[in-house]
């Protein structure tokens, strides 16, 4: 990656961004679920490594938050956008260079925020935790030349439309840059008390609203037609999706501050808004399933395939939960309990990641030109992802119905701690299988850059046989 | 290819965009914006300081430059007896909380109430000054503001300090610091419910309650109890000790960590704290080898395991 940073333009091979993506966001993967399931041993046993600030649970967690978000989802996002924006255009990526130096700040940047926040520099507002100095990094070094990057590419297409992937990743690098500019304004212009507070959560609602739900939609958009082969079922749904997710997704953040005492007419236009984000969720389902016709064997047969559909049908239960968990009438009972916990890693860790995944393993075998090492492996990773997630959801979202009967019926709160115990420790467990599957994910894809069956010129991954 | 052939659509984007961005910040930062600071608001950004997180002052959160709120009985000027008062300290060099900076973040009336009867804008950060929140009945309503004791009364911020004892001396400010360095607010929320709670964590606070206070760590994922009024339920001392070393010895079933790491290394008499001895102690106990726990050390007046309890115990 190096020796590309001050390489010519014509000497970098096309490509090689999305591969130092792809790679940095599965490491990334690795450590932020590694940091989750540590974490979630010490929910568990409190004292199970203790006496060290620097390994103490209040410092980790947020460390955890952020490495899987800025590290894992959004890298992967760039290393998609590297690769299918050029692809959908008919031509290369507009800047290598760009792509390469983007990846290398990255990481340097998510690094240094990453250490300083695990050493408790804080700015003490979750989601965006990081000292002013690092958003700033994260505005100018990292978003900025990715939409860079991704609108001149578009710009410079040879296709004559857009498809709706790249309205989706254009969009989307355009909105991220506002929402952390706005989002982290609290720290830059020292705004206090309900305003900060409102921001706060307006940046956690809309850096998953506008950035993480669209792009991880947009990726399948574009997986599912390429590996089934089926066109699109429809670009009007995708324009419904496309629309409704500027004007309804972007608007219901008070809806995460529904008993803070915020302006009564702010909470309900969020909850009727916040009900209203099932309209992009149901075009998007309906969509990409009715893509899926006549091609389901590949539910079954095909990797990419296999994680894609099941990161859309994860989006059914996901959107049924955030269109109305956030009304009045349900949000009084699992407001801050772990049923939010669940419902927060069903959107990261069970819908997005799951498209992501798909995204990760099709693009390094396209760029790097070799097939995968393992599909057994593969499968492995899947079905760790899998079983590991749903231990942790069911398991956090039983613990959550718990937590709410004892806020509302204002038991002891120690009974409450005892009656979650056995479902912490299923959360530990189910944490620890995803991140063992995503050690072994990490080194399917090591030996498949080694030693994976190179594909012929003008094959598509998919359309070789598993060897293993 | 020029985007001509998307004109409409970035320009019905840029509209979508923008009315929604106009409703949800816009609208409501102009609401929020009309609300005044209650006698709450301003006795918590004034025994905070100015931020509770990363700051330039304190930028690795040591609880560096922060205000100390004290009990006095005595007048530091005249040394007359007077009724116990709650008064703010900010020695030379602490920077003044947002209220005192920016006036207008308290809103209107209490901002001209703060400038006009308290002289709010005499002080200066490189003199400090010792603040107190005062209420007024003006016209027949409750009108709270901040009085600048230095201005009005000539209190001198070493002279106040001089008259607290040390159990008098509440170090809040660099206890805000702990608790959201150590994580405190990522299982203890500061914000009860306004649907209920208000049995067992008390009553949910009011609109103008944070106007000036930054940040509000009100907390998402309650892991643990509110901590909003914890300075009412439990005002030990000698509780929060122990329960801050090892949650285990007060509550046996808690899943609260140590932070007997708050301690450093030399406790309240100058002895060096044995950390391994005590560990070794505390584990023949939860074994059953022992009746008594060890005894918890008494932290240093400087420690940040003190502001953390001062912090803690001052949530009332």
């Amino acid at each position: 990656m190096f020796k590309y940073l001050f390489a010519k333009a014509e000497d970098i091979p096309a490509g090689s961004a999305a591969i130092y993506f792809g790679y940095s966001s599965i490491i990334w993967f690795v450590i932020g679920t590694g940091l989750g399931s540590f974490n979630a041993a010490k929910l568990a046993f409190p004292d199970f490594v203790t006496g060290s600030e620097i390994l103490s649970f209040g410092h980790m967690r947020q460390v955890h938050v952020l490495a899987v978000i800025l590290g894992w989802i959004s890298m992967a996002f760039a290393m998609a956008m590297m690769y299918i924006t050029p692809a959908l255009g008919n031509t290369k990526l507009w800047s290598e260079k760009l792509g390469v130096w983007n990846c290398f700040i990255w990481n340097i940047g998510l690094s240094l925020g990453l250490f300083l926040l695990w050493l408790g520099v804080s700015s003490g507002r979750e989601y965006s935790d990081m000292p002013f100095f690092i958003d700033v990094v994260v505005i100018l070094g990292i978003l900025t030349p990715l939409c860079v990057n991704v609108f001149m590419t578009i710009k410079t297409r040879r296709t004559q439309g857009i498809y709706t992937t790249n309205w989706f990743f254009g969009a989307a690098t355009f909105m991220v840059i506002i929402v952390f500019s706005v989002g982290n304004s609290p720290e830059f212009f020292q705004l206090t008390g309900l305003t900060e507070a409102y921001l706060t959560w307006w940046f956690a609602h809309n850096v998953l609203g506008l950035w993480i739900t669209p792009v991880a939609a947009a990726i399948s958009y574009y997986v599912v037609p390429k590996v089934t082969g089926n066109p699109l079922y429809s670009h009007r749904i995708g324009h419904l999706h496309f629309w409704s997710v500027v004007v309804f997704y972007s608007t219901p953040a008070a809806h995460h501050l529904m008993s803070a005492p915020l302006p009564e007419w702010l909470k309900s236009f969020a909850s009727v808004e916040g009900v209203l984000i099932l309209v992009p969720a149901i075009a998007f389902v309906s969509n990409l399933l009715l893509t899926m016709t006549g091609k389901w064997r590949m539910f079954v047969e095909n990797i990419e395939i296999k994680f894609t559909i099941t990161g859309v049908l994860m989006a059914i239960p996901l959107n049924m939960q955030g269109g109305f968990q956030q009304t009045r009438a349900i949000n009084w009972y699992i407001h801050g309990t772990g049923w939010i916990v669940a419902h927060a890693h069903l959107a990261l860790l069970g819908f997005s990641t799951f498209l992501e995944a798909a995204a990760v393993y099709y693009g390094l075998q396209t760029l790097l030109r070799r097939k995968l090492y393992s599909l057994g492996l593969a499968n492995f990773h899947f079905w760790m992802l899998l079983v590991g997630f749903t231990t942790y959801w069911v398991s956090m979202t039983i613990a959550g119905l718990i937590q709410g009967a004892g806020k509302i019926y204002e038991v002891p709160y120690i009974d409450v701690v005892i009656a979650e115990h056995p479902y912490m420790i299923a959360r530990w467990v189910g944490g620890t299988m995803v991140f063992l599957g995503n050690c072994v994910w990490l080194y399917n894809m090591y030996m498949t850059a080694r030693v994976g069956t190179a594909i012929p010129a003008g094959r598509l991954p998919h359309e070789l046989a598993y060897e293993r | 290819m020029a985007f001509r052939e998307y004109k409409i659509g970035s320009r019905m984007f840029g509209l979508a965009f923008g009315t929604s961005m106009f409703i949800t910040l816009y609208m409501p930062a102009v609401d929020i914006q009309n609300v005044s600071a209650t006698s709450i608001a301003m006795d918590r950004q004034l025994s905070f300081g100015r931020v509770g997180g990363f700051s330039y002052e304190d930028p690795f959160l040591q609880g560096w430059a922060k205000p100390i709120t004290v009990q006095i009985n005595q007048d530091p000027k005249t040394g007359a007896t007077i009724e116990s008062t709650r008064a703010f300290v900010y020695e030379k060099g602490v920077p003044f909380p947002n209220g005192i900076r920016h006036p207008r973040i308290l809103g209107k009336v209490p901002a001209a109430a703060s400038e006009s009867k308290g002289r709010i804008n005499e002080a200066s950060e490189d003199q400090g000054a010792v603040f107190i929140v005062r209420e007024e009945v003006d016209g027949g309503v409750m009108v709270p503001y901040i009085e600048n004791a230095t201005a009005t009364r000539g209190w001198l911020p070493s002279a106040t300090l001089a008259k607290a004892s040390e159990s008098q001396r509440l170090h809040v400010g660099k206890g805000k610091i702990m608790f959201v360095r150590e994580g405190c607010w990522w299982c203890h929320t500061l914000l009860p419910e306004q649907t209920q709670d208000w049995q067992y964590f008390g009553a949910p606070p009011m609109l103008g309650d944070f106007n000036g206070e930054s940040p509000t760590a009100f907390g998402s994922d309650r892991k643990a109890p509110d901590l909003t009024h914890v300075g009412s339920r439990n005002s030990s001392r000698e509780w929060m000790m122990m329960h801050f070393f090892n949650p285990r010895l007060v509550q046996s079933h808690s899943i609260m960590p140590r932070y007997d790491y708050l301690w450093g290394e030399k406790d309240a008499n100058g002895n060096t704290i044995d950390y391994d001895g005590w560990r070794a102690a505390y584990t023949a106990y939860a074994d059953g080898k022992s009746i008594y726990p060890p005894e918890v050390p008494v932290p240093a007046a400087d420690s940040e395991a003190r502001a953390l309890i001062d912090f803690v115990l001052n949530l009332k």
